[in-house]
């Protein structure tokens, strides 16, 4: 009994400290509807002022909470800095391309943070008056766990307070249901915006603060919290903090549980039980249908057909890629067939979130499904290469139409949410299942067959393969089957009442998606030789998301550009010192001069020429 | 717009190519080597390994370099990814021409690399992947391991868990291959010393996640004799922490896996754990003559005493030197048929790289933690031959998959 008690305190003050970070990120989304992913970096830099303050300090237990609370409040200025500088300016771009500009502010505070506090690991003191343990039914518990116990609940009711009992609460709840109206009755939208993200932000700082008693503050902290954040948000309800607080407890004492009957049940059991959740209650626990939707977006031009001069630029495009192998110095194409591959990886998620309005944050999970297929087919089955090439797609077909079957039922952020889970769960049980994937040591020897092995011939065989898969992609887009995904997009209750099953050709859409991705997760496998976890792990969904958004959502050339732009940057970028600062700096310039991604600034450029030309010729 | 496509293309190329310039070999250019390791996914533990062949590269081209040659070390950092290790393998070899490539601090990245080399025939020597996998179920012939390896250093720690009156164990180890290898290669010598044993509990905290207040109250729960422990960093730090505070670690011995290396144990500074018994490296405290002049010359350089990484690094420079000064030529068979057997005279005493599996011989040191100076250390502790730790080249060879 005592130590089932124990187990479930224990399971408390986890909670406590979960409940906190993911408090602050519902805050920030139930207002400005930014997924801000770099709320995690927040909560690492609460976690590094925290230390610097408490030892500078060095002054007892006045000392720690008053570092504690300075630590927040630094973290809310620089919240407010980021939102003032950064995101107020890209409000209005499509839903969820201020995901990449947070991205960018994450690499950014990472090596920003490196370059301050150094590469090792921070422990620091224990919290002046609660290092030891008491006992409660003869089990030793921490007396800083029952601290953490109490602050949750207490911060749960402040903030409760703060918004029920404020004029400035009451302004920010208002936001959260309908922002046009509040914005119509005259408050002034870009402060509220400001100071609801400071207080998210003070709330992740006050949680890395809180976290240092506990744990060393290291640089790994941003991205070992973010996806449990995430989790908790999601489970609760976005913008709900009460579902916050009950999520965070569900999930912490799941898990203390949990690894007593299945210790490797915590690598997955956070998006298990978010995946359950959703499929039983769509928008969460506490959350409503309006949660699921950012801004209404700009509706994108009518798509054009392409012209014949269009059709014949393109051919001379691939033809002159195709020459690229008399120009190799041994590199270029290895380079070339990395492009081409996440090309068709891109266009694929594009056709998913572009066309069929379906966001996914767990696209990798097809991408390394058909390359463990691909893979497995060439160890296990000793397939050769193109039968296991044809086998690959077919199985990520398979796995987007069972996960797809839940995912379509959903959407908005709730709908990418699921798509997370999906990804982690088959991550998890790759990185688990040592016997047939080999866990993180992976799949090796998974070299193309002779013919194809010289440089130039695999890299015809990709440029094959990704142009074909592009076409495709193109053709299915402006198909009947197109229009219909679009207009379930822009329009679902339309689309449903003129009698179309949208549903069913979601779901289609879905598993095309999948297949296409698996083909490139195909590609991949063979050219890299191995296949491992993180072929499917979140960093590869992020990757393909800030390919598409960087591109341009409106424009289906957009993630040839986001993808060519992206390779080629982070090859080049990855042999300077602080290199992650300066890709987030380039993403945020992007971002910044063109909210619209590549495609979109492109085109808006060669509107501004055209129209030159003309006043030009008029006057 | 696609007429940009072009553009950008033709763009790219130019930028790739840009440092790109052809001539041929002159005895005075310099040996060019290939160098990648995850300089930031892992900074805390890669910083002192650059550091360590920093030094030894600086040492060899003050000394003229390989017979008149300066070595010219292209590192670059592979980001912690294994497709990007391939990629920037591919420009290292292909582009710049290396001579061979080293490096690789995760197991999967070095398994990455060493299936590379296998492939393109190149020869490649992992300086710091632990995994067993690398030399023996995957070893080829293009690949040679430096570090001594999970298996051998969980067999130095058997031989000192076999001499405790323990029988009933417990173990924690992070949730992925390194420590699943670990746990069962613990496992396999422990019980052939000691057949006696039992182990009572596992926990496989997720790695860098570590909920260290359950887990420790898991392994409470089943009142073992005696702890295997293989966390490391964050989570090691965090299972000490909840571990002392509810009494864990109170009459219990921990045996631990890699825990006295500097790396691991000064982030926990004046909490770090007292009497564990556990391999690494006591630093500064190694007097040998071989040992204090490394020892001067890195304090000089860096400022600071070299860590565990450093004496890694290091050494795949000395191999380097070693086997570039007796190599009849820079081509691929002779490098590695001189490889075969190699000798190399290190700061840490003369090891070789075995014939049949192609691991080296370098050992650790064993002994338990405790306060040196005020700050965590090694005490007690002894240098363990990695040699005799192997299981016999016969054994070993026929480990490897057939060539």
């Amino acid at each position: 009994m005592g130590f089932y008690f124990a187990q479930f305190l224990t399971g408390l003050a986890n909670a406590s400290s979960l409940f906190l970070i993911a408090s602050g990120l519902s805050i920030i989304f139930g207002v400005t509807r930014i997924v801000n992913f770099a709320h995690g970096s927040l909560y690492m830099l609460g976690a590094y002022f925290a230390y610097t303050l408490i030892t500078t300090l060095d002054a007892g237990g006045f000392g720690f909470w008053t570092g504690v609370i300075l630590a927040a409040l630094i973290v809310a200025v620089i919240g407010a800095v980021i939102e003032i500088l950064v995101l107020r300016r890209i409000y209005r771009a499509p839903e969820l391309f201020q995901l990449v500009a947070t991205f960018g502010v994450l690499l950014i505070i990472q090596d920003v943070t490196l370059a301050i506090w150094g590469a090792e690991d921070l422990l620091g003191p224990r919290a002046p008056g609660l290092s030891r343990a008491v006992r409660i039914f003869g089990e030793p518990i921490p007396e800083y766990d029952i601290a953490l116990i109490i602050i949750g609940p207490v911060v749960l009711g402040l903030i409760w307070l703060l918004f029920s009992r404020t004029r400035w609460g009451v302004l920010v709840r208002a936001a959260t249901q309908d922002r046009e109206m509040v914005g119509a009755l005259g408050v002034n939208q870009r402060w509220l915006f400001t100071s609801a993200f400071m207080v998210g932000a003070f709330l992740a700082g006050l949680g890395g603060a809180l976290q240092v008693p506990r744990e060393s503050v290291s640089l790994l902290m941003d991205l070992s919290i973010i996806g449990e954040a995430f989790v908790v948000v999601v489970i609760g309800g976005m913008g709900s903090v009460t579902g916050a607080f009950v999520a965070a407890v569900i999930i912490s004492v799941l898990n203390a549980f949990g690894v007593l009957v299945f210790p490797q049940i915590s690598l997955v059991l956070p998006f298990l039980v978010m995946a359950v959740v959703l499929i039983v209650r769509p928008y969460g626990l506490f959350g409503t249908a309006a949660s699921a939707h950012g801004p209404p977006t700009v509706p994108e031009a009518p798509m054009k057909p392409m012209s014949i001069a269009g059709i014949a630029v393109v051919a001379a495009a691939v033809a002159l890629v195709a020459l690229l192998p008399r120009l190799d110095d041994g590199f270029i194409l290895v380079l070339m067939i990395d492009v081409l591959i996440a090309m068709l990886f891109a266009a694929s998620l594009h056709f998913l979130m572009g066309v069929g309005g379906m966001v996914s944050f767990g696209h990798a999970a097809y991408f390394g499904l058909g390359a463990y297929a691909a893979a497995l087919a060439v160890k296990a089955l000793g397939l050769p290469m193109l039968a296991a090439m044809a086998f690959g797609p077919l199985v990520a077909a398979l796995g987007a139409m069972i996960f797809g079957w839940f995912c379509v039922r959903l959407s908005g952020v709730y709908l990418a949410m699921l798509t997370l889970a999906a990804a982690q769960i088959l991550w998890g049980v790759t990185f688990q299942w040592q016997s047939v994937t080999g866990g993180d040591d992976g799949i090796l020897g998974v070299w193309p067959a002779r013919w194809a092995s010289s440089k130039p011939a695999f890299f015809y065989l990709a440029l094959v393969l990704s142009v074909a898969g592009l076409v495709l992609i193109r053709h299915l887009a402006h198909s009947p089957f197109g229009y219909v995904l679009r207009g379930g997009r822009d329009s679902p209750i339309r689309t449903e009442a003129i009698g179309i099953d949208l549903r069913a050709h979601q779901w289609l859409g879905f598993i095309l998606a999948g297949a296409f991705a698996g083909l490139a997760g195909v590609l991949f496998a063979f050219s890299k030789g191995s296949v491992f976890p993180d072929a499917l792990s979140i960093g590869q969904s992020i990757d393909g998301l800030i390919m598409v958004l960087l591109g341009g959502v409106q424009a289906l050339i957009g993630p040839i550009f986001g993808a060519s732009a992206f390779v080629l940057l982070e090859d080049y970028i990855s042999r300077l010192d602080y290199w992650r600062a300066i890709l987030g700096g380039v993403i945020l310039v992007i971002v910044l001069a063109a909210p619209n991604g590549i495609a979109g600034g492109l085109s808006g450029l060669w509107q501004l020429v055209r129209g030159g030309r003309k006043t030009g010729e008029r006057a | 717009m696609l007429t940009r496509r072009e553009l950008q293309m033709a763009l790219a190329a130019a930028i790739i190519a840009a440092p790109f310039a052809g001539g041929a070999a002159h005895a005075q250019d310099p040996i060019k080597i290939g160098e990648m390791n995850s300089y930031t996914r892992m900074a805390a533990f890669t910083e002192p390994y650059r550091k360590g062949w920093e030094l030894a590269l600086e040492e060899i081209n003050a000394n003229g370099g390989i017979n008149g040659r300066p070595l010219e070390i292209i590192s670059r950092d592979d980001t912690g990814d294994p497709a990007a290790a391939i990629r920037i393998a591919e420009e290292l070899v292909n582009r710049d021409e290396v001579v061979m490539l080293f490096g690789g601090f995760l197991s999967n990245i070095g398994l990455a690399l060493a299936d590379f080399a296998n492939q393109n025939q190149i020869f490649y020597l992992a300086s710091e992947p632990l995994t067993d996998a690398i030399v023996w179920s995957n070893g080829n012939k293009y690949t040679y391991r430096l570090r001594p390896s999970n298996w051998m250093q969980t067999g130095m720690l058997a031989a000192e868990a076999a001499k405790l009156d323990a029988t009933k164990w417990a173990t924690i180890a992070p949730n992925y291959a390194y420590g699943t290898d670990a746990v069962a290669a613990f496992k396999e010598q422990l019980k052939a010393l000691k057949p006696d044993v039992e182990f009572v509990e596992e926990q496989w905290p997720t790695l860098f996640k570590i909920d260290a207040g359950s887990t420790v109250r898991a392994l409470e729960q089943s009142k073992p004799d005696a702890i295997f422990n293989v966390t490391f960093g964050g989570d090691l730090a965090k299972f000490v922490r909840e571990g002392s505070i509810r009494g864990l670690f109170d009459d219990r011995p921990v045996v631990s896996l890699l825990s006295g290396e500097p790396e691991y144990l000064d982030p926990l500074g004046d909490e770090a754990p007292e009497g564990w018994i556990v391999t690494g490296y006591p630093g500064l405290a190694v007097n040998t003559p071989e040992h204090d002049a490394f020892e001067t010359a890195y304090v000089d350089k860096w400022g600071e005493a070299p860590k565990t990484g450093s004496v890694v690094g290091y050494n795949s420079m000395m191999t380097i030197k070693t086997l570039l000064e007796q190599t009849p030529s820079l081509e691929t068979d002779d490098l590695l048929a001189t490889m075969s057997g190699l000798e190399v005279d290190s700061p840490t005493g003369p090891f070789f790289y075995r014939p049949a599996d192609h691991q080296a011989t370098m050992g650790a040191y064993v002994g338990k933690t405790g306060m040196v100076d005020g700050k965590p250390g090694m005490v007690d502790w002894v240098y363990a031959d990695g040699a005799d730790f192997l299981p016999s080249e016969e054994d070993a060879a026929k480990m490897r998959p057939a060539e």
